[in-house]
């Protein structure tokens, strides 16, 4: 694995590897000294083309906590007509010596030719293109969810996980698949682990070709809700740029329709966790209630990303694989 | 007789071998010839007249960093084009006598291939008022093919009006069938890769509902409808549709929709980035078929080169577009390998039926008599496409690096040799003329 582009380039294998060194960087954080020197000397550039303070400050702080350098360049538009492209910014970097790229971008496919034009040797990190992928955020909500499956705590330091996948595990992803990266990286990654996933969205909000995607499809949320014994509900973020492009009729028909309302939360399994990427729409998307509910995992996604980015950061930056992760489609 | 040359033993596109006579400019009978200034040894060659393309953009005036008339000319006589079309989206628009005027003197000046300025069809390419038609059929480049190519007349009335307009000079209108709404943003084709890769997608029904209004239109209003680059199975349905009705239809297919799917995106390479987008393997098996049926006339290269800084990008900040007039020839036959495609067939998608449909005469025939407008073609050639080794400034060529057969060794420009042994010659400049001619 030399760079992280997508989590379909990821065997289960891999992606378990990844999961497992996360856990270690969780029990290593919970200590009174946090960092680790595994990076020392090394410098990791955020390069974000697209605003996104919470995933720039959880690469920071996984990086930071590596003991790596940090340098942050926020680089609003990219095309050749807003001035300097993503040629140009990547030799930049380059020439000044970074080792390794994490980069947001509104286009998706731009961390894919970053890492393939030839204009950097340095592993790139997708933290999020377009509506194409989000590698590590799918990571991050993996290893919640392989906590919540196996009875540990939903974030903090903990052991017993290692070396499990998220095999049976029922999975709903809900909202605008359509224009979600998150969605993608997820039915991927999910998939791969062993888990099956079933996508609930209007018809409007789910892409023409979903049909050739590995997992269910289902228009209905509260028919997939008596159909389904799920262990996790993630709800998408539905962009308020969606709002008035005839995509649902208004805003309270599709918190009635495809919300996680109070009524929706309460009817669920004991054990299922409501899960959110953030930033949530309070009142649209997900009720207040659901959200701050005691099943609702938000805010161990927000700190087991930090342990998820640190364990990509670690195997890209030190090209350390672990024996028997499989090293097929290696660049 | 003057600045004769000898052909021979070129294969002819009805399969016979022979030789071709040239004199003062025209094809003439080959024991007429007398003792030749020049022979052209053509054993193993494919003697075709030479190739017209309706559709290239240029870019001059306006982006001459990109392409100018000059080295467009000579792309197009390396890959075999005695006359092609320029379209009408430069800066300014192609949509005065002047601008065309202005292209069509360039083209002369140049002098190696005839340079046909299109038209736009509205003003500014803004699709709401009708350019001055008129003005560009009777100017010096005598415009007879209308098109806002890179934009959709989308307009039903201001097509409607386009097509019979034109009706009074013979003209034809060349739509680039892109409904505009369904479009919004699109960047790739809409399907099973768009949906992986979360490229906002442009669907097939986009163009095929443009061409079902506009063939209905062209039969309500009995005018000539051009549609160019086909890109999809529905469109070829619905092209042999009108054309069984006897709707005055005509359609072009470019080399690469002919060979290249929409899998190619995967390597989010803005090589493979072109409008119409690259389809699904199903429609390039239509696209062959009605190319062989003869539901679709032409190869139409839409030969586009845009400067590195616009393809060295990230994909959706990317410029569309691909060059292909050097390797057109090749890429056809390349698709059409497995099936009964022949040297006739290729003389009549890329010659015949465009000159006709262009009412360029001096095209499109190697009969005696005709303007020796001709090619010659080594269909076993096997080599390495190259595009920095392209005559156009354009080095978008997707087939870059990839093995074509056949390549073309030799073109005549009204008699001229502008391109020998595969090297390019001296052109034939028509500075000062009015027009082409033997």
């Amino acid at each position: 694995m030399k760079h992280l582009l997508s989590t379909a380039d990821l065997s289960r294998a891999e992606a378990i590897d990844l999961l497992d060194v996360a856990e270690e960087m969780s029990r290593a954080t919970a200590r009174e000294v946090k960092k680790l020197p595994v990076l020392r000397g090394l410098t990791v550039v955020n390069l974000f083309f697209e605003d996104s303070t919470r995933t720039r400050i959880s690469f920071e702080a996984a990086a930071k906590r590596l003991s790596a350098d940090v340098i942050n360049f926020a680089a609003k538009g990219s095309s050749v007509s807003k001035g300097e492209s993503l040629q140009d910014t990547a030799q930049t970097l380059s020439a000044m010596g970074a080792d390794g790229v994490v980069i947001r971008h509104a286009g998706s496919g731009a961390p894919h030719r970053l890492a393939s034009a030839g204009w950097i040797d340095a592993p790139v990190v997708n933290a999020g293109d377009g509506t194409h992928e989000h590698p590590t955020q799918a990571l991050l909500d993996a290893f919640t969810l392989r906590r919540v499956l196996n009875g540990k705590p939903a974030s903090g330091a903990a052991t017993g996980t290692e070396g499990a996948g998220l095999d049976g595990a029922r999975v709903a992803i809900v909202g605008d698949v359509l224009h979600s990266r998150v969605a993608r990286s997820n039915v991927h990654l999910l998939t791969t682990l062993g888990a099956r996933v079933v996508l609930i969205a209007p018809p409007t909000l789910l892409p023409v070709g979903v049909g050739s995607w590995d997992c269910e499809v289902a228009y209905d949320f509260d028919e997939a809700l008596a159909e389904h014994d799920f262990d996790a509900v993630m709800m998408l973020r539905v962009q308020a740029e969606r709002m008035h492009a005839a995509f649902f009729p208004t805003e309270r028909e599709y918190a009635r329709r495809w919300g996680m309302t109070d009524a929706r939360a309460a009817a669920l399994g004991p054990e299922c966790a409501i899960m959110h990427p953030g930033p949530m729409n309070r009142g649209f998307e997900i009720s207040a209630a659901a959200a701050d509910s005691p099943r609702a995992v938000v805010l161990d996604q927000v700190a087991n990303g930090v342990s998820v980015r640190m364990a990509v950061l670690y195997r890209l930056l030190t090209a350390q694989t672990a024996a028997g992760s499989g090293t097929e489609g290696e660049a | 007789m003057r600045d004769t040359t000898l052909i021979r033993g070129a294969q002819l596109p009805d399969g016979t071998t022979g030789d071709v006579a040239v004199a003062a400019g025209r094809i003439v009978e080959p024991a007429a010839l007398g003792t030749p200034d020049a022979v052209v040894d053509a054993a193993g060659l494919i003697a075709l007249p030479g190739f017209v393309d309706m559709h290239t953009h240029l870019r001059e005036p306006g982006r001459e960093d990109a392409e100018t008339v000059l080295t467009g000319s000579q792309s197009a006589a390396a890959g075999g084009f005695t006359a092609v079309h320029a379209m009408a989206n430069t800066s300014p628009v192609a949509d005065t006598a002047g601008v065309v005027e202005q292209v069509f003197r360039l083209g002369l000046a140049a002098g190696y291939t005839e340079v046909r300025p299109v038209g736009a069809v509205t003003v500014g390419l803004a699709g709401s008022q009708l350019a001055e038609l008129g003005a560009m059929a009777d100017s010096q480049a005598a415009v007879r093919v209308f098109s806002d190519d890179g934009h959709c007349v989308h307009d039903p009335l201001v097509m409607r009006r386009a097509l019979e307009y034109v009706k009074s000079f013979d003209g034809i209108i060349a739509q680039h069938a892109q409904e505009p709404r369904l479009t919004e943003g699109a960047q790739m084709n809409e399907g099973a890769v768009s949906a992986e890769l979360g490229l906002p997608g442009w669907p097939a029904v986009a163009e095929e509902s443009i061409i079902a209004r506009d063939v209905l239109l062209a039969e309500h209003v009995g005018s000539r409808l051009h549609v160019c680059h086909v890109s999809t199975a529905g469109s070829v349905d619905l092209i042999r549709w009108a054309k069984s009705r006897g709707i005055r239809v005509t359609a072009e297919v470019t080399p690469h929709h002919l060979v290249l799917t929409d899998e190619r995106v995967r390597s989010f390479d803005p090589v493979f980035k072109v409008n119409p987008p690259l389809r699904r393997a199903e429609d390039v098996e239509a696209l062959r078929a009605g190319l062989l049926d003869g539901t679709i006339d032409v190869i139409g290269t839409d030969h586009a080169p845009h400067p590195a800084e616009h393809k060295c990008a990230e994909w959706t900040a990317a410029a569309m577009g691909m060059v292909g007039m050097e390797t057109a020839a090749a890429v056809v036959l390349e698709a059409m390998r497995d099936t009964e495609f022949s040297f006739a067939d290729l003389a009549r998608v890329m010659s015949t039926r465009p000159a006709e449909i262009t009412g360029l005469s001096a095209h499109g025939s190697l009969a005696v008599g005709a303007p020796a407008n001709l090619v010659l073609l080594d269909p076993d050639a096997p080599h390495t496409v190259e595009p920095a080794a392209h005559l156009t400034k354009g080095r978008n060529n997707p087939f870059g690096g990839t093995t074509l057969h056949a390549r073309i060794t030799d073109t005549f420009l009204y008699g001229r040799r502008v391109l020998a042994e595969g090297a390019l010659a001296a052109p034939r400049p028509e500075s000062g003329a009015a027009a082409w001619s033997v």
